[in-house]
């Protein structure tokens, strides 16, 4: 019962009102990230990351953490008014959403949308209290091969797990892993693959990838679609809500199962795009009214939005307890932590308990908080997506330009967010996924650092990953994470095959 | 998927996909000879430096010889990246990007802020002079407020903000 004890103790860190406050600030600017074309959770943060340098880093992640919630939310606001989706895993919500919205049926889809999107994070909140103390107090024993078999796993279930060309995914996680080993070695202390170049010193930051890859790349994506915003008002008043949340209940399971689907894809690095889509896929085969999805049903809207935010939620969960990120806005958070001095990883529970605490019950406030804004704020919101590209097109793009520069104070960031920018447009189109490419910058030292120290203590054999049970049982699972597609074919043809 | 029709030129999209492939193998030959440079062994304190890169390497270089190959032995398909008039319409909002990019070592940020969002407005939106001053000049105004005075961080400036003081 300790941990209801300090989760307490963070409440009461939460609402001190500065904490209160910027916490305010974190969910309206995240809707208005999750809102605009070419801005959303990871970059939206990665950019806004600077401004939490002079702050507490309870604060800073507090606020951080907020503004995710507020673009988990200000997706669903594009999908159903505009048939836009604002982010990749509010697509699926715009199947019935924006179906609703035409029948004039806005309000009740958006209060479906955010409510459903708070039980899912609710959920994972619940999930990340009860289990995240205990999976950081189990990993406080891993040496180097458990640490390097944890970032293995991580990096087994993206190839496993992504609708990408499995080969596509290897390759653009190995450009990760590349781009990180560039600059100093942290273990000899020697130069590598600088070249020469001064300005390649000290590596390639992962923020100056995000903000280029999903950030400008995105941006280019929207002008060469040629977006036009065309939408249906935002009705939405108190009698539309209860009235919709009184219909809610009657779609519990559902819910559970959106739940349930959300935080195991959140968890394993799979993340919140492919759980809405997984969510809704079930939802139309095991529904009753499943014929009528897509047409404006609410149960597909339900669906989607629990999903991604129970799987945007409970990425946090293995950022917390052991430094590996679910998410790319994970890892962005991750970089966050070591930019203000703390060691992410199962230590952070025993050395920084006020800090973690704090983040934990900032996900319960921040949500409740995040629901009130949004559904009271919602015309505001879309009156910022009628205000024409060529206006916040140029805005965008200084915002990404001022985020990629302070983070080092470096005008050359700016010319590889540019370049990052362009490699991210063509890649994207090309079908190669962007997030593991991201996260292996991120985990790319620490992944080699845990691999060369493990070599070490066995003298370069790498037995040493299948030494004990623990270590041998995650390799296990990674090598069959890695090789899921094809052990599900082989299923597959197997009941196939007639009985002999 | 739009209707196709004849009008409709572009890249390939099969032209494209052998393109990255080869991009990214050249990319892995580089950090071959990055890694081979440093040492890939086993030195005095274990593996060397390029040790981890030189294998990523050799993975980044199959997984592209074997997406090259999917790309040429893949039916020809006339699907296209992306129509020359999208392309034209990515190229007219790059190029003045890189020229913003280029210009805030020399003029700062917030010059080079106004002048791009200027452009943007003018060029591709057509607005008025009056709404274009207020716009392009108001955002980077605002971003002063917020980054400098409120939250403490310097950004780039040029010879008119010294000229101001600042």
């Amino acid at each position: 019962m300790e941990e209801i004890g300090n989760l307490f103790h963070g409440f009461a860190v939460v609402i001190q009102p500065f904490n209160l406050l910027v916490m305010l600030v974190g969910i309206l600017l995240g809707v208005i990230i999750g809102v605009l074309p070419g801005l959303g959770g990871a970059n939206g943060v990665a950019i806004l990351l600077p401004l939490t340098f002079s702050m507490s880093p309870t604060s800073a992640i507090i606020m951080l953490s907020c503004i995710y919630w507020g673009a988990l939310f200000g997706g669903a606001i594009t999908s159903v008014l505009f048939n836009i989706p604002g982010e990749p895993w509010s697509v699926a919500t715009t199947f019935d959403g924006h179906p609703m919205a035409r029948q004039g049926r806005a309000g009740e889809a958006l209060t479906a949308a955010f409510t459903s999107s708070f039980v899912g994070a609710l959920f994972a909140v619940i999930l990340i209290t009860l289990l995240a103390p205990l999976v950081a107090k189990f990993a406080l024993q891993f040496g180097p091969p458990e640490k390097f078999g944890v970032y293995f796993l991580a990096f087994c279930s993206f190839v496993g797990m992504s609708k990408e060309p499995a080969f596509k995914t290897v390759g653009s996680m190995m450009i990760g892993f590349a781009l990180a080993a560039v600059g100093l070695d942290t273990v000899t202390g020697q130069l590598r693959l600088t070249f020469g170049f001064t300005e390649l010193l000290n590596g390639f930051d992962f923020l100056i990838a995000v903000i280029g890859l999903f950030g400008i790349g995105e941006i280019l994506l929207t002008i060469e679609e040629g977006l036009a915003f065309k939408g249906g008002s935002a009705g939405i008043n108190p009698a539309v809500v209860f009235k919709t949340w009184r219909e809610l209940p009657q779609y519990w399971l559902t819910s559970l199962r959106s739940c349930v689907i959300g935080c195991w894809m959140g968890i394993s690095p799979a993340g919140a795009t492919p759980a809405s889509f997984m969510s809704y896929g079930i939802a139309k085969r095991v529904s009753r009214h499943g014929d009528r999805f897509g047409l404006g049903e609410i149960e597909g809207v339900v669906a989607p939005e629990t999903a991604a935010h129970a799987a945007g939620t409970s990425a946090l969960l293995p950022m917390l307890s052991l430094g590996v990120p679910g998410s790319p806005t994970a890892a962005v958070l991750l970089g966050g932590l070591l930019i203000w001095g703390l060691q992410p990883g199962p230590l952070l529970f025993v050395e920084q308990k006020e800090f973690v605490w704090g983040l934990i019950a900032s996900m319960y406030l921040g949500n409740i908080v995040g629901l009130l804004v949004v559904l009271t704020c919602v015309p505001l919101f879309a009156a910022i997506l009628r205000i024409p590209f060529s206006i916040i097109g140029p805005i965008i793009l200084v915002f990404c330009a001022i985020g990629a520069y302070s983070v080092h104070n470096s005008t050359f960031d700016v010319v590889l967010m540019l370049v990052f920018g362009l490699v991210g447009y063509v890649l994207k189109k090309c079908n190669y996924p962007l997030a593991p490419l991201v996260l292996a910058i991120v985990l790319g030292d620490k992944a080699e650092e845990a691999f060369r120290q493990s070599l070490l203590s066995s003298q370069g054999s790498l037995g040493i990953f299948f030494s004990n049970g623990l270590i041998a049982s995650i390799m296990a699972l990674s090598f069959i994470a890695l090789f899921w597609p094809m052990i599900q074919n082989a299923f597959v043809i197997f009941r196939r095959r007639p009985a002999l | 998927m739009p209707v196709k029709s004849q009008v409709e030129r572009g890249p390939t999209q099969r032209s494209v996909e052998i393109g990255v492939a080869v991009c990214t193998a050249a990319f892995a030959l580089i950090v071959l000879g990055g890694s081979i440079q440093v040492g890939v062994g086993w030195g005095a304190e274990g593996p060397k430096a390029g040790f981890f890169p030189f294998y990523v390497a050799l993975l980044i270089l199959a997984s592209s010889i074997i997406n090259l190959g999917g790309a040429l032995s893949g039916p020809r398909s006339n699907r296209l990246f992306a129509e020359w008039g999208h392309l034209g319409q990515v190229i007219s909002l790059l190029v003045p990007t890189a020229f913003y990019v280029a210009l805030i070592p020399w003029i700062g940020i917030y010059v080079a802020s106004a002048m791009l969002i200027a452009v943007f407005m003018k060029w591709l939106g057509d607005y008025g002079w009056g709404m274009v001053a207020a716009i392009s000049i108001g955002v980077p105004l605002v971003t002063f407020v917020i980054f400098e005075r409120w939250f403490l961080v310097p950004l780039p400036k040029g010879p008119i903000e010294e000229y101001l003081g600042f």
